[in-house]
């Protein structure tokens, strides 16, 4: 026991006090901040160049209004016929002309306008220009067919839907709940996902480097080959952790920090936009506090041991299987490549069934993954947030842990044999030979 | 004492047998030469000594007892195949191992500062393992084997990749060791260095013991009845009734005595010829001719191959 606490501080002190491990957890969450201040500036980003355009309006939908500059587009209307307007552009007065035709019939829905210009238009220009065009029609329309303008909007209904328990004492929902839910589901099995590969691998290449170092055939004349195998695993497990745990508080203090240097209004591709499609920026803050809210609201206490539970199970299971290909492996690393395409498999399924079950939480393929022990710890994950009933859950565990156990077990059978094999072209028929070994 | 009594082991490793029925004594404070050809089992017999793998069949005990996994903390066992944590400074790496020996972390630092002194590289307590020379690291190497102050110390080939300076370093050390009652089972088939170091030998060809004794005693053993004999010109020898001359170089005589004859007469029948002998000796076999000549009685293939 002593032995195995000394080898587990080892494996997780050189890590910890690593340099490069230092800034890896440090830096990640900073350059995941400045990308999404980055991505967001990209996208918020709007053709800085100014436009000058001319409106011809022979359809009269503009009723002597403007037509509605923004900041870099202006628009002047102007009465004069077409070919004198064409010259002005050339003159340079202009970059381009409108032209509204005359309306020939009120009972059709199509239209069409030109835009006169030898410089094409933007396609952001373009679609900016459509949707103001169809307001402007709109609100023509709805006068020259003498329409009651809030009847009219009446109809473009919006349906907003509301669980409800049953008992009026149950737990009330907000329409919200199943987005913020699927949404942590995703978040944590996205967690998982990672946290298998990036900790199950380190685990490989750390047996195969102590293994072609041959510092291996020192240390198990002093420990036993499992006590130095299951040392490792649960020191990188513990790495792993302390690097998620510390993730998981700097990532939301930097998005929250980054949010600040977001200019909201101009954060969305076009704020007036969504204004002209009847979205309405309070509605996206009323939404995203109503989001916060759910999120607070979860049942984190439910969640957070039992995702931790999935997460040292899933690890567990994945890095005791890394650690038995590491053994079987020196310095080549194509051998290692095709010993561990047949683990990644499972995990790449349980990934993907994990999208089906953030969106039909309860459907057979999402409780069935979510129980079988290779696929559980990254599809009960996702479920976590919708409540799954007890039964599963518990099912889940007991047998992922006895999945662990036999796994670590197996593991460590190949493991001693392979740390001292050298030599041998290590295939998954070799391995399992050596499960039967006598020590 | 024996410290380790070996009992008729046999190991074999899928399908193909490693050792077959060894047995050996090991006194306390005995340097004993554990021999063999590459791949003729040695390392597996070690291998069950410091309890890494386990005997199909036999024995082993260690200073009386049946072996246990708590006597490796009693072992010292430098592998031929060995290697550091290349990225752990030089003191923590010494601490780690000695401490997995069982030492507290007090016992571990006062053994490691008495070893540093000793070998001259206090200074180093703050490198890396990558930073030093290959021959310093297997310095570090025998300090990590040695640090725990093992009852049975196994070294493997311990001078390979070794200089001069530092073989004479660490044959000092070996010397020192067993003077203050260290037990050392020496593996190698570097024979000249046996010779030099150790007292009692096993010679294993093909995963059996073929040989064993006491170094002088094997020596007497194979002896072929030769003598050397340096005489005062190159004018020919008459040994006739004594047995025949095999060579002769310069002023030098091999010859071999004849069945039944005795040394000293012959010295005689040469003096009475009115010749001065400047020196007289007989030839014993080096442990070396030994070791080759059972070997290749044990493996004929082996010989017939090497003959090719």
């Amino acid at each position: 026991m002593n032995k195995l606490w000394l080898i587990i501080q080892r494996e997780y002190l050189t890590r910890v006090t690593k340099k490069s491990f230092i800034i890896a957890t440090l830096i990640t969450p900073l350059a995941m901040g400045v990308f999404f201040v980055l991505v967001a500036y990209i996208m918020s980003y709007e053709g800085s160049e100014e436009l000058n355009i001319a409106v011809i309006d022979n359809a009269g939908v503009l009723r002597d209004k403007a037509f509605g500059d923004d900041n870099t587009t202006f628009y002047t209307t102007i009465k004069s016929p077409l070919d004198e307007a064409k010259e002005l552009v050339k003159e340079g007065n202009y970059d381009g002309i409108l032209v509204i035709p005359a309306i020939a019939k009120m009972e059709v829905r199509k239209y069409t306008s030109y835009y006169y210009s030898d410089a094409s238009l933007g396609l952001d220009k373009r679609m900016d220009i459509q949707s103001k065009l169809k307001k402007h029609y709109r609100n023509y329309k709805i006068q020259e067919l003498a329409l009651d303008k809030k009847k009219m909007e009446s109809v473009d209904v919006e349906i907003d839907f509301q669980p409800e328990p049953l008992d009026e004492d149950g737990v009330k929902e907000s329409s919200m709940a199943a987005y913020v839910k699927a949404a942590i589901g995703g978040g944590l099995a996205f967690v998982m996902y990672m946290a298998v590969f990036i900790y199950g691998m380190m685990v490989m290449r750390s047996v195969s480097e102590e293994k072609t170092s041959r510092i291996v055939e020192v240390m198990i004349s002093t420990v036993k080959p499992f006590q130095l195998m299951l040392g490792k695993i649960i020191g990188v497990g513990a790495v792993g952790l302390t690097q998620v745990t510390i993730w998981g508080i700097l990532l939301p203090v930097i998005t929250f920090i980054a949010s600040f240097f977001i200019d909201p209004s101009a954060s969305q591709p076009g704020a007036s936009d969504m204004a002209a499609a009847g979205i309405d920026q309070q509605d996206i803050m009323y939404q995203f506090t109503q989001a916060m809210e759910n999120l607070g609201d979860q049942n984190w206490l439910f969640i957070a041991p039992l995702f931790l539970i999935f997460f040292l199970g899933g690890y567990f299971l994945y890095a005791s299987m890394f650690a038995a290909v590491g053994s079987a492996v020196g310095e080549d690393t194509g051998e290692s490549q095709s010993l561990t395409i047949p683990i990644t498999i499972p995990i790449v399924i349980a990934f993907y069934i994990m999208f089906v079950a953030i969106r039909a939480p309860q459907s057979a393929l999402a409780v069935w993954a979510s129980i079988f022990p290779l696929f559980s710890p990254i599809v009960m994950p996702a479920r976590l947030a919708f409540d799954p009933p007890f039964w599963q859950v518990g099912l889940s565990i007991v047998l992922l842990i006895a999945t662990v156990i036999f796994f670590v077990w197996l593991s460590g059978r190949i493991y001693r044999v392979g740390i001292l094999m050298y030599g041998k072209k290590a295939t998954f028929k070799e391995l399992f030979k050596w499960v039967f070994y006598k020590a | 004492m024996e410290v380790l009594k070996v009992e008729n082991i046999t190991k074999s490793y899928s399908g193909k047998q490693a050792v077959r029925g060894v047995s050996f004594t090991i006194k306390e404070g005995a340097i004993f030469g554990l021999l063999g050809p590459n791949g003729a089992g040695k390392t597996s017999i070690i291998r069950i000594i410091t309890t890494i793998t386990a005997a199909d069949e036999g024995s082993v005990y260690f200073c009386g007892n049946p072996l246990n996994e708590r006597h490796p903390e009693q072992i010292g066992y430098l592998p031929e195949e060995r290697g550091l944590y290349k990225k752990m400074k030089v003191g923590e790496h010494l601490l780690y191992l000695a401490r997995l020996k069982g030492l507290s972390k007090s016992e571990a630092k006062e053994a490691l500062d008495y070893w540093m002194k000793r070998f001259e590289i206090a200074d180093w307590w703050k490198k890396k393992v990558e930073e030093l020379s290959k021959g310093m690291q297997q310095k570090i190497q025998f300090i990590s084997t040695v640090i725990h102050k093992p009852k049975l110390l196994i070294l493997d080939e311990p001078f390979s990749g070794l200089d001069p300076i530092n073989t004479n370093l660490i044959k000092s050390e070996i010397r020192r060791l067993r003077d203050e009652g260290t037990t050392i089972i020496f593996s190698t088939h570097r024979m000249e260095q046996v010779e030099e170091i150790c007292e009692e030998i096993a010679l294993i060809s093909n995963g059996k013991k073929i040989l064993s004794g006491h170094v002088d005693e094997i020596k007497e053993r194979f002896k072929e009845n030769n003598f050397e004999v340096e005489m005062d010109s190159t004018d020919s020898l008459d040994i006739s009734g004594f047995g025949n001359i095999i060579s002769q170089d310069g002023k030098r005589f091999i010859f071999h005595l004849a069945e039944g004859k005795n040394s000293s007469d012959l010295l005689l029948h040469i003096l009475n010829q009115g010749r001065q002998v400047k020196s007289f000796r007989e030839i014993l076999p080096t442990l070396n001719e030994v070791f080759i000549k059972q070997v290749k009685i044990d493996n004929p293939e082996l010989a017939a191959a090497n003959e090719a």
